[in-house]
């Protein structure tokens, strides 16, 4: 991984719809549905699904009831469920989140993807995948790739514009 | 007061949910706001999300029910809880004591939370106050006291039609007297700053310090209805009949019962509540409860996510903590 500064967040957004189209060709998939991740995944979700022109309405999940820490933080109210527009069955996802770091929200939106049915795949796209994983969970395609300590944190401010900032030391 | 401080921990959070009475309007609108997010899981193909897994839920009714017990059943599987289901029919002999002795036996087989309906008001109240600290209680309808998370999906079931509560009239119609049912919708609406509220019915079934509820007394429904957004039925409980409270069904029908041409006095986008089981013909005609205006069934609906979200508040606790991403 690079220790590199973070690139702009609409640089990203380009380069991370070139790749997604031409994976898609090559793994011959017509018609996918997208879904982000509550609340940064939506953000960059909304803007590759422009970008893809794709047909079928952009999905939302909410993965508040997935979290494995719930027992230790609690319930945190908020304000917007999930919302699948789509058969699960069968389709081709394209998962979105904005920062791929322990691989925990991904276990979790997994998880309550196929409590909806069964895709028939799924690809992961991150704007930012950093190091810090705790499972064995990789993006597929991922925007920028960053060698960070545990102290720092990758921030996306949206909707509009989206901004990306790095927060040392928590 | 005391149950105010009985149901919340020091940090201010639901520790148990015992009634509305006292609780903050923020504390009320987490609880809609969580279950708006609930609201979903019934359309998943998988109705369960994994929440609670691992926690072991007691349904303790000594008093018969079917919706609410249904419905906590429900909620708490839904959660992927561990749910059991204890109907008791009380001996009234040293009851206090039998029901100590009783929990002591529940808590030994690890439970986390009671859920308590008894015909005597503060039940639930003195369950939670003996019970060991991990232990959560929801009040599910205790004597005339307080029927809370029916309070809270009816607050939910408005929410979702009015929006708003700022600029509401809503007319409660029937037997406050005896209703644990209005007595908690009349706290919550109070709380979530509902400025019209009124009860309607005979004389003999109001409350006498109705006046220090914040509700406005009517005795001519005819009165109390016009231009209310909405308007909630009680069940007429026929027991109280016999005690010449009333004369007949007939009459109460007549006087008090919810008929089309009365609900005509409301504003056109009305809705018709009632908390169930309903007499047709006593207190709402078919036509109204089947009707157009009518929620009643939204309300059964409702009733599942608002536990999902009450339950998950109360065991859901845990050392406050500001760390967001997993």
């Amino acid at each position: 991984m690079n220790q590199a500064t973070l690139k702009d967040a609409n640089t990203l957004l380009a380069d991370m719809a070139t790749q997604l189209r031409s994976l898609l060709e090559q793994q011959q998939i017509t018609d996918p549905v997208m879904i982000g991740i509550q609340t940064g995944g939506v953000w960059v979700a909304e803007a590759l699904h422009k970008a893809l022109t794709l047909k079928q309405p952009l999905g939302t999940l909410n993965i508040t009831f997935y979290r494995d820490d719930f027992t230790r933080i609690g319930m945190h109210p908020q304000v917007t469920p999930s919302n699948l527009p789509f058969e699960v069955d069968d389709q081709h996802i394209i998962l979105v989140d904005d920062v791929l770091h322990t691989g925990r929200t991904i276990r979790a939106a997994l998880n309550e993807i196929f409590d909806y049915g069964r895709p028939a795949s799924v690809i992961l796209v991150c704007m930012v995948e950093r190091t810090g994983r705790e499972l064995p969970i990789s993006a597929d395609i991922a925007g920028q790739k960053l060698d960070l300590t545990e102290g720092q944190q990758i921030k996306l401010n949206g909707p509009s514009p989206l901004i990306l900032t790095l927060l040392e030391n928590m | 007061m005391k149950q105010q401080d009985i149901q919340l921990d020091s940090e201010g959070r639901l520790r148990h949910f015992l009634t509305i009475d006292g609780l903050k309007r923020q504390t009320l609108v987490d609880i809609l706001d969580t279950a708006e997010n609930f609201s979903t899981v019934g359309s998943q193909n998988v109705k369960k999300v994994p929440l609670l897994r691992g926690k072991t839920i007691i349904n303790l009714f000594f008093e018969p029910s079917t919706r609410t017990r249904t419905t906590f059943e429900l909620a708490a599987k839904r959660l992927s809880a561990d749910v059991l289901n204890i109907n008791i029919s009380t001996s009234s002999a040293s009851k206090g004591e039998s029901l100590l002795d009783m929990l002591r036996n529940f808590e030994a087989m690890f439970c986390d939370m009671f859920v308590v309906r008894h015909q005597t008001s503060g039940a639930a109240h003195f369950i939670a106050e003996h019970v060991a600290p991990h232990i959560s209680v929801i009040n599910a309808g205790d004597g005339s006291h307080a029927h809370p998370t029916q309070g809270m999906l009816d607050m939910f079931t408005i929410r979702r039609h009015k929006k708003e509560f700022h600029n509401l009239s809503v007319a409660i119609v029937g037997d406050i007297l005896h209703s644990r049912v209005a007595r908690s919708q009349i706290h919550a609406l109070n709380i979530l700053g509902v400025p019209d509220i009124r009860v309607i019915g005979p004389d003999t079934l109001i409350p006498k310090s109705a006046d220090n509820l914040g509700v406005h007394v009517y005795h001519d429904i005819r009165a109390g209805l016009r231009d209310v957004d909405v308007v909630i039925m009680l069940r007429l409980q026929r027991e109280r009949m016999t005690g010449a409270m009333l004369p007949s069904e007939k009459e109460y029908f007549q006087c008090y019962g919810l008929t089309p041409d009365k609900l005509a006095l409301a504003r056109p986008d009305a809705i018709v509540m009632h908390p169930g089981p309903i007499n047709r013909g006593v207190e709402i005609a078919s036509s109204v409860a089947d009707g157009p205006q009518s929620v009643i069934l939204e309300q059964v609906t409702n009733g599942i996510a608002i536990r999902m979200a009450i339950m998950s508040m109360t065991l859901g606790r845990s050392p406050v903590s500001d760390k967001e991403g997993v």
